[in-house]
């Protein structure tokens, strides 16, 4: 031992000047390697859908440029819309608002409804899911509701509420419920008998067994619900909004239409998209986070 | 002297619809504390329902079980069950596994602290402290079921009861786990019965063999004491000339006089 430390000492000594430069070369390769390698993968994800939509872009300009056509080329969009934009936040009162307070008008209903669905669908649902009796009573019904429309339920929830506002939030809550109880009861009803026996030896009691063993044996199941029950809200949002006024993206684009503002219709159609995009991934994502490990048993 | 452990006149008649079968017919066995207690039979003679007998997962239809004096018909942590295929909560950690049981059972006799040494205590009795924050997806089958060891035994049961628990490994994970029970076994001094169809394991770690006939209404054929002395060493018994003969009767038993017969 004390031999070699000896030897290797004048040697690291003697080979210290091309040492420091050649570790410090590999050192950096990997390093600019790997960035080279992540905008790599980034790029290919990045750059199909880039050309797609450039693609689109010059196809639809090439198609509505000429004379005579119903819809403005994405050029006029653009021009017609500088204004809302960029500049998403002004307010002169009324409804003649930025997009970003008709927006956050939508998704406030769509907050509202939608966590009221989730809370109650997946009670419900763990209801239909744990007993037979429950299951044999409310499905039937619930397998006729869930097949009414959303806008089928505004006439009667403006007669109840006498106001848009919780009509609006009724039609969100009574779109997203239904997926969200329909999975968390297949969820329930599938929960392993291990983790019941497993329960049942424990002693748990139903409080510890719901939150301990259900819930989360359950989980992807009832993301499954959520995340479609996200979607229809989103989806009922826009046309309940048309019909009930006010604030909120839905009569903004009806309004653009009455107003003959197409370019307006366009660009609210497309943050739609985005935002309705945007709310799937997070529900998704949501889901990942919780149901961590749940899968693989 | 009375039994630790009694199955008194049990019948079970499993009826679906109008067609009932008769799985398990006059079933009497008793254990004295500390037995280890083998079940064996071929595949469908009900072992694994006179298990869940005992555990209270499933009621007698008729007779009972009686556990030191006293009745049992429903599931509880005095007779704790390591499951065939492990049965962990998947989101839950090694540690977190085994300290649900422990919450629940000591939530009154003993202190957060106290819990969770006893946690890690039972942990280390089958070595697994080093994995206790990983989760059952990220350790082998073996470990699995040490950890389902650990989570029965940290329930201090009266009765352990195995429900083949070494059917789904490889058989030299096997063989290391039937050793920690074994040692275990010897340092608890635990009451255990174990389902089994696997004769070498009966014969190695029981006191008394219980043989099952083939079902439907199966019933206990023959109980085959297995005077070894404790503790066994697997490499020296493999020439003992009475674990040999235990071991053939076993044999004789289960391929002889009872034959398994395909169900019609």
């Amino acid at each position: 031992m004390n031999m070699q430390v000896i030897k290797t000492e004048p040697a690291t000594a003697l080979a210290k000047p091309p040492v420091a430069s050649v570790a410090l070369a590999p050192k950096q390769v990997p390093n600019t390697d790997k960035y080279v390698k992540a905008a790599k993968d980034v790029a290919a994800r990045v750059i199909p859908p880039l050309i797609v939509f450039a693609l689109l872009m010059v196809f639809w300009e090439l198609v509505c440029r000429r004379a005579g056509s119903t819809l403005p080329p994405p050029s006029k969009v653009y021009q017609d819309t500088k204004e809302l934009i960029f500049d998403p936040f002004f307010d002169r009162g009324g409804i003649d608002k930025g997009l970003f307070w008709h927006l956050s008008a939508s998704l406030q209903r769509v907050a509202f409804g939608y966590s009221l669905a989730a809370v109650v669908g997946i009670a419900l649902g763990t209801l239909v899911g744990q007993s037979v009796w429950a299951m044999r009573g409310l499905d039937p019904i619930f397998q006729v509701l869930r097949t009414i429309p959303p806008l089928a339920w505004l006439p009667l929830a403006l007669a109840a509420f006498r106001d848009g506002q919780p009509s609006a939030i009724f039609v969100i809550f009574i779109t997203s419920i239904w997926p969200i109880i329909i999975n968390t009861a297949v969820g329930i009803r599938n929960i392993p008998q291990d983790y019941r026996n497993v329960a049942a030896v424990v002693q748990l009691n139903p409080v510890e067994f719901f939150w301990k063993v259900m819930l989360p044996s359950a989980a992807p199941y009832i993301f499954t619900g959520l995340r479609i029950g996200i979607g229809l809200s989103w989806l009922a949002i826009i046309a309940a909004e048309m019909l009930i006024g006010g604030v909120g993206i839905g009569f903004f684009i009806w309004d653009a239409w009455n107003s003959s503002h197409i370019s307006e219709i366009i660009l609210s159609l497309f943050y739609v998209g985005i935002i309705g995009f945007v709310l799937d991934r997070l529900i998704a994502g949501l889901g990942k986070l919780v149901t961590h490990g749940t899968s693989v048993s | 002297m009375t039994p630790y452990l009694k199955l008194d006149h049990v019948d079970k008649v499993f009826t679906r619809g109008k067609v009932s079968s008769e799985v398990l017919k006059d079933i009497n066995l008793n254990l004295g504390k500390g037995d280890y207690v083998s079940i064996i039979g071929h595949s469908g003679c009900g072992k694994s329902t006179m298990l869940n007998i005992i555990a209270g997962l499933t009621r007698a239809t008729i007779g009972g079980v009686i556990l030191e004096g006293r009745e049992v018909n429903s599931p509880g942590p005095d007779r704790a069950v390591v499951f065939q295929n492990h049965s962990l909560l998947p989101w839950l950690t090694v540690y977190q596994n085994v300290r649900l049981g422990v919450d629940k059972v000591f939530a009154k006799t003993k202190s957060r602290v106290e819990r969770d040494e006893w946690t890690m205590h039972n942990l280390n009795l089958v070595q697994m402290t080093h994995a206790k924050d990983k989760r059952p997806s990220e350790i082998s089958g073996g470990m699995k079921q040490r950890v389902g060891i650990a989570r029965a035994l940290a329930m201090e049961p009266k009765v352990l009861l195995l429900d083949e628990p070494f059917g789904a490994l490889d058989a030299l994970t096997r063989a290391h786990l039937q050793d920690s029970v074994m040692a275990l076994h010897q340092k608890l001094g635990n009451t255990i019965v174990m389902i089994t169809h696997d004769v070498d394991e009966a014969v190695l770690l029981s006191d008394r063999i219980v043989m099952m006939t083939n079902g439907p209404s199966a019933t206990i054929g023959e109980v085959l004491d297995v005077p070894l002395e404790r503790p066994r060493k697997r490499l020296e018994l493999a020439s003992n000339a009475v674990y040999l003969d235990c071991r053939k009767r076993v044999l004789e038993f289960l391929y002889e006089r009872h034959k398994f017969v395909e169900a019609a």
